[in-house]
């Protein structure tokens, strides 16, 4: 038994499809098998309602008198693209405010035009026969506005990482507040009622196909930008009118120590049209499994801690290396089933009909990485390879001597075995010797706590280090923590050479 | 309960926080405090049934207190029941109901902070 799109049509115009969510979805198969619920229900609502930074917005302003051919353009102080002429252009999500950086960015443009809310335009030109005005100030609404097009290159990410944090220290990321030492985990996405995850194949996803987008009804373009079905990681640009938005389902959002990103709310229908149908939309938060990371590792490939299930991010905690880890999410659950409910509502009230792709979509496609035509310079390239080290048990008399006759304000505090175990610096030995105290020895005044690099590592992430820590070397270390090297604020002096920046 | 206090530094620096501990013989705990060359503020936690003579002491000392009978202040209008607040607090103030709205347990609260810059929708405030 199959349905066809016209059918199930016609039954959503006549008011009689039967229409759930994808979380109503397992259990109606449960009780009436698969055969039975592709009798039974004609639409599965899917839905999410999660950070989206991939977003933005087509405006169209209209000729001001005279007229201008806008080059640099700024909403509320937020610079939009000024490359699409004359009076046209593009606010990306996380574009942040000149004025009042994190705070408030080109999400808060558009959450405060669909809220109702007045706009600054302000724009520069050089000014041209055709187009002689060279600078525009003028307020708008949403409704002044000739399109504002909402039009988002990654949406709607099939399901994503969790995030968890093995270092000593908070880390402020896209995945939100990292707490130190496997501190607490955090998650996105919406599992069992994600639309894609209900369609993995991309047999009903593709381009035209009808969505719900921020209160909206919207379309699918196509696939997304770094779209990766083939691990999971499919994804799907879109598009709606935003005048005809809510702002029940669009909210600007600031991840704290990372910028401005939109909290976008997508739902697509999926008819049923035959039993593969009903399987996929089967789909419960249990079968979909994540890769927890450790986002304590700043690299591209960071390591694996764990896989679990949204039914277990969901639960409120998960099991790391045998402790119980609370959970975070980072989307919220609460907004995805209201986003799948309403569009459950508007199809049973006949006025959202389904359509199958016109263009379908690569469901085996995998992202590549970043061709990089020249690596970056790493702590190996600009190191000091000679080390004045000091052992703990070593007076700080010595350590004073070893730092004059080195020319150095480091020194890497060895032990027996020749690992490293604290630091030295000029500072340390002058306040020793400025107020002397029972300390005599280089293990009483020594850091214990050090910050250290790797022979590989990018400069880049030891600059980062240096300047987070606010401390000016960091000694290099093999994988048995014997100090191989030293990296010093002076060394990255060898980056302005002309040898890294050309 | 718990008390912010307001104090100016201006003669003689008094150290009104341990004066009062000494006078009232009552076990003051800071929950945060910021101080700088000319003034002071410090949130307090004491034990309910002392709130008063605290409070007198500290007033007779010069300081101004105000009780908090509210923990950390929540704006329903910006929240979007994500739940990143819910794995940062310490007391475990945040939950889901049921149907995954976001509950406060706020008895709990000791407005150490840690949830405001954790909240992506700015929802979460200190009651000042």
């Amino acid at each position: 038994m199959h349905k066809t799109i016209d059918q199930i049509n016609e039954r959503i115009r006549d008011g009689s499809a039967r229409v759930v969510t994808a979380e109503e979805m397992p259990a109606i198969v449960a009780e009436l098998g698969e055969t039975g619920a592709l009798k039974e229900v004609d639409v599965v609502t899917t839905g999410t309602f999660g950070a989206m930074c991939s977003s933005g917005a087509f405006f169209n302003f209209g000729h001001a008198d005279p007229p201008i051919r806008m080059e640099r353009i700024w909403l509320n102080n937020v610079e939009a693209y000024g490359g699409l002429a004359a009076v046209d252009t593009y606010i990306g999500a996380t574009q942040q405010s000149d004025t009042r950086e994190d705070q408030y960015g080109g999400a808060h443009v558009m959450e405060d035009l669909v809220a109702g809310k007045t706009i600054e335009l302000r724009a520069s030109s050089r000014g041209t026969d055709c187009y002689p005005r060279r600078t525009i100030t003028t307020e708008l609404l949403l409704e002044d506005l000739n399109q504002a097009i909402m039009c988002n290159p990654r949406n709607a990410y099939q399901r994503y990482n969790a995030a968890i944090n093995t270092t000593d220290r908070v880390l402020h990321t896209y995945m939100g507040t990292l707490l130190p030492n496997c501190g607490n985990v955090t998650f996105s996405g919406s599992g069992g009622l994600n639309p894609i995850s209900n369609d993995p194949k991309f047999r009903l996803i593709g381009s035209g196909v009808p969505i719900f987008l921020c209160g909206a009804p919207g379309m699918v373009i196509g696939e997304g930008t770094q779209h990766s079905p083939a691990g999971g990681f499919g994804t799907l640009m879109v598009t709606g009118d935003m005048k005809k938005m809510s702002p029940d389902y669009l909210a600007a959002a600031t991840m704290y120590g990372y910028g401005v990103t939109l909290y976008v709310g997508l739902g697509i229908p999926l008819p049923v049209l035959d039993l593969d149908v009903v399987r996929a939309t089967a789909v419960r938060d249990e079968d979909i499994s994540v890769d927890m990371i450790d986002y304590g590792v700043p690299s591209r490939s960071r390591p694996l801690i764990r896989k679990v299930t949204y039914a277990e991010l969901r639960s409120g905690s998960v099991e790391v290396n045998g402790e119980i880890v609370r959970t975070s999410s980072l989307s919220s659950y609460r907004r995805a089933r209201a986003v799948a409910q309403e569009l459950a509502d508007w199809i049973k009230k006949g006025s959202m009909t389904l359509s199958l792709p016109t263009r379908p979509i690569d469901a085996t496609r995998q992202v590549k990485p970043m061709h990089q035509t020249s690596k970056g310079p790493r702590v190996m390239d600009i190191m000091d390879r000679q080390i004045v080290s000091i052992s703990e048990s070593e007076e700080i008399k010595t350590a004073a001597q070893k730092l004059l006759k080195g020319e150095t304000n480091h020194l890497p505090v060895i032990n027996g075995e020749g690992t490293l175990v604290g630091i030295v610096t000029t500072f340390d030995v002058s306040k020793a010797v400025a107020n002397p105290g029972k300390a005599k020895l280089v293990r009483d005044i020594m850091k214990k706590k050090v910050v250290t690099t790797t022979i590989d590592e990018a400069v880049d992430i030891a600059v980062h280090k240096l300047e987070k820590f606010n401390i000016s070397a960091l000694p290099v270390v093999d994988a048995e923590h014997h100090v191989i090297g030293m990296l010093t604020a002076i060394n990255l002096g060898k980056l302005f050479g002309g040898r890294w920046l050309k | 309960m718990k008390l912010l206090v307001n104090f100016s530094r201006g003669k003689g620096r008094k150290p009104i926080i341990a004066q009062v501990v000494r006078d009232t013989g009552v076990l003051i705990n800071v929950e945060r405090a910021v101080i700088d060359s000319s003034e002071g503020e410090a949130l307090i936690d004491v034990p309910d049934d002392q709130c008063q003579l605290v409070r007198n002491s500290m007033t007779s000392l010069g300081a101004r207190v105000r009780m908090l009978e509210h923990g950390i202040h929540f704006n329903e209008q910006e929240c979007v029941d994500c739940g990143a607040c819910i794995s940062i607090c310490p007391n475990e103030v945040f939950s889901f109901t049921p149907d995954w709205k976001l509950a406060l347990a706020e008895e709990r609260c000791v407005l150490c902070g840690k949830c405001i810059e954790a909240c992506p929708h700015q929802a979460l405030m200190l009651p000042l």
